[in-house]
């Protein structure tokens, strides 16, 4: 993020006296004090992923991904993943499209609405389905004596996580479409263009940095969704378990290795999402 | 009178507004109306009565005090690490500014037990914490540096970018005519980057209330003592007490919601400082 030219340096070799020394003190102290921040809080805890996953070495941490229950909870993750974040990126462009190319009245509420899901506790984006759907909900009775399980079953994991990582793609278009304007959608239109195909071959290449960005932010978050996803699933081994809900039972049961070693699978795609975000953000996308 | 919504020759507004309106509402809107009907449905003296159990203060004192703590504590690093990256040039730089948005990235339950990992009595950095009689893991000191850590991009990402607006000939100026550092750092650097502190101090703080995953792990959950407010509201789900869990649920999003009503103020504050400096 932070790009700025550095004049700072070569200004201070120049400047004489006490500041100078002032200068490499302070220097000195903010450098270190961050790292130590850093490296206790950060560094040590993502090396402690692939210490403790190593620990009995590689043949146990991929014994790890042998196991049925395991490869269960992967499968489960993707298809949550796989499910949510095309929906998600569907409403992201719904959204961007009526909020930045039209003018109507309650548009910032309208927006305000969209950022709700990230002020809300995990822990209360699941309960509010468990509220709905769960047995003791408002259509509890319903769905059983039509046999119908949406919480601890996937379309209740699907929710969760849908609600949770609902404005992630929204938010990135919304504000981008607002700043690159209508005039090349305004003028294919003119030109005889239809809607759809002002969108794909106009809008959708305009947008396409902020986009990309906004569904890995969307695909990391919906992979890694803990306190919402714990809530409905019911954490039904093999059946219901997504990967994060899988480290904790692993964790629980003392196998650090398997909970370890799941845990570096999501550490991977943490470090994969922010390599994409440097990557997107060095074309010169700036989020706002 | 404005037209309720401005004429375009762009198609698709019926389509687009309608999904978009239709989903929030099914996805977002009904599911939250729903856990405030169901409060509301409440006699208010049981309502009280759920909100006000000691179980229940206690999970609050522990919640929004180490969530404040963490929230301070990051107001302090946060600046500190946000002026290393803008202001100082050194070897990994770019690759630490990138590593700052991983507690975005990384998933709560991986920086639960690895953070509980580290600083139990025989972690990496516990053990050296066990001697001196500071527990960390199982504690509410734990908690805090969960906290900490999720907290902690809000502040530098806030920071970071008003660091860069402030203006450095302002700076240069101010030491010319004779101000001591620490006199251009009250003076001209803190005001400018106040709001932005404050919004990522906020932002920090609202986030540590509601996190789940990263704290249950490190906190031990014992009642009374290192058990957050969502922690009590999984437990009352899970004895299916759905209307409790609903009471506190309800406490937490009123909170959040002033949480998110005083963000924006801030912000609108920081933006007509702005406008009052003239940039």
């Amino acid at each position: 993020m932070a790009s700025q030219p550095y004049v700072m340096l070569d200004e201070m070799a120049t400047r004489p006296g006490r500041d100078t020394v002032l200068a490499a003190v302070t220097r000195w102290a903010f450098i270190t004090l961050s790292m130590v921040f850093l490296a206790a809080l950060l560094f040590a805890p993502l090396a402690t992923v692939i210490a403790m996953a190593l620990a009995k070495g590689w043949g146990a941490y991929f014994a790890t991904f042998l196991d049925p229950d395991t490869r269960a909870a992967i499968r489960l993750t993707l298809i949550t993943a796989l499910v949510v974040v095309p929906i998600n990126t569907v409403f992201g462009f719904a959204a961007g499209w009526s909020i930045a190319k039209f003018e109507f009245k309650g548009k910032s509420f309208l927006i305000t609405l969209i950022d709700l899901p990230l002020a809300v506790s995990p822990v209360i984006s699941g309960m509010i389905y468990v509220l709905l759907f769960g047995l003791q909900g408002w259509f509890g009775r319903y769905l059983q004596d039509h046999d119908i399980s949406i919480i601890f079953a996937l379309p209740g994991i699907i929710l969760a996580t849908m609600f949770v990582t609902f404005p992630y793609v929204a938010r990135e278009l919304i504000p981008l479409m607002q700043q690159l304007g209508n005039d090349e959608e305004e003028a294919a239109i003119t030109l005889g263009a239809g809607g759809w195909l002002t969108f794909f071959r106009v809008t959708l290449p305009k947008v396409r940095w902020g986009l990309l960005y906004g569904i890995i932010l969307c695909n990391a978050r919906a992979m890694g969704e803990f306190g919402a996803v714990s809530v409905v699933s019911g954490h039904i081994r093999g059946l219901t378990n997504t990967m994060p809900l899988h480290i904790e039972i692993l964790y629980n049961e003392y196998n650090f290795v398997g909970a370890f070693a799941v845990a570096s699978l999501l550490m991977l795609l943490a470090l994969a999402t922010l390599i994409v975000k440097t990557l997107v953000e060095r074309t010169g996308y700036r989020r706002r | 009178m404005k037209p309720l919504r401005q004429p375009s020759v762009l198609p698709g507004f019926g389509l687009t507004f309608g999904f978009t309106t239709l989903f929030l509402s099914g996805i977002v809107l009904l599911p939250l109306a729903a856990l405030v009907l169901m409060t509301a449905s409440m006699p208010w003296s049981e309502f009280l009565h759920v909100i006000s159990t000691p179980r229940a203060i206690g999970s609050y004192r522990l919640s929004f005090g180490a969530s404040l703590l963490a929230a301070s504590i990051n107001l302090v690093f946060g600046f500190i690490i946000a002026w290393t990256l803008v202001r100082y040039e050194f070897p990994g730089r770019k690759v630490i500014d990138a590593l700052i948005d991983m507690p975005f990235a990384l998933p709560t339950a991986v920086s639960g037990i690895a953070l509980t990992t580290v600083f139990a009595a025989n972690g990496w950095i516990g053990r050296y914490l066990e001697p001196l009689g500071i527990k960390v893991a199982y504690t509410w000191i734990g908690v805090t540096v969960a906290l900490t850590l999720i907290g902690m991009p809000f502040v530098v990402r806030s920071v970071q970018p008003a660091l860069q607006e402030v203006q450095r000939d302002l700076e240069d100026a101010a030491e010319t005519l004779g101000a001591g550092r620490f006199y251009v750092f009250r003076r001209i650097i803190l005001p400018t980057v106040l709001p932005a502190l404050l919004t990522g101090f906020t932002l920090a703080f609202a986030r540590a209330v509601g996190e789940y995953g990263s704290v249950i792990f490190i906190s031990g959950n014992i009642p009374m003592r290192t058990e957050i407010t969502p922690l009590l509201i999984v437990i009352r789900l899970e004895e299916f007490d759905y209307r409790g869990a609903a009471a506190l649920g309800f406490v937490m999003l009123v909170i959040s919601f002033a949480m998110l009503l005083t963000i924006n103020l801030l912000q609108a504050w920081g933006r007509r400082r702005l406008v009052a400096t003239g940039r």
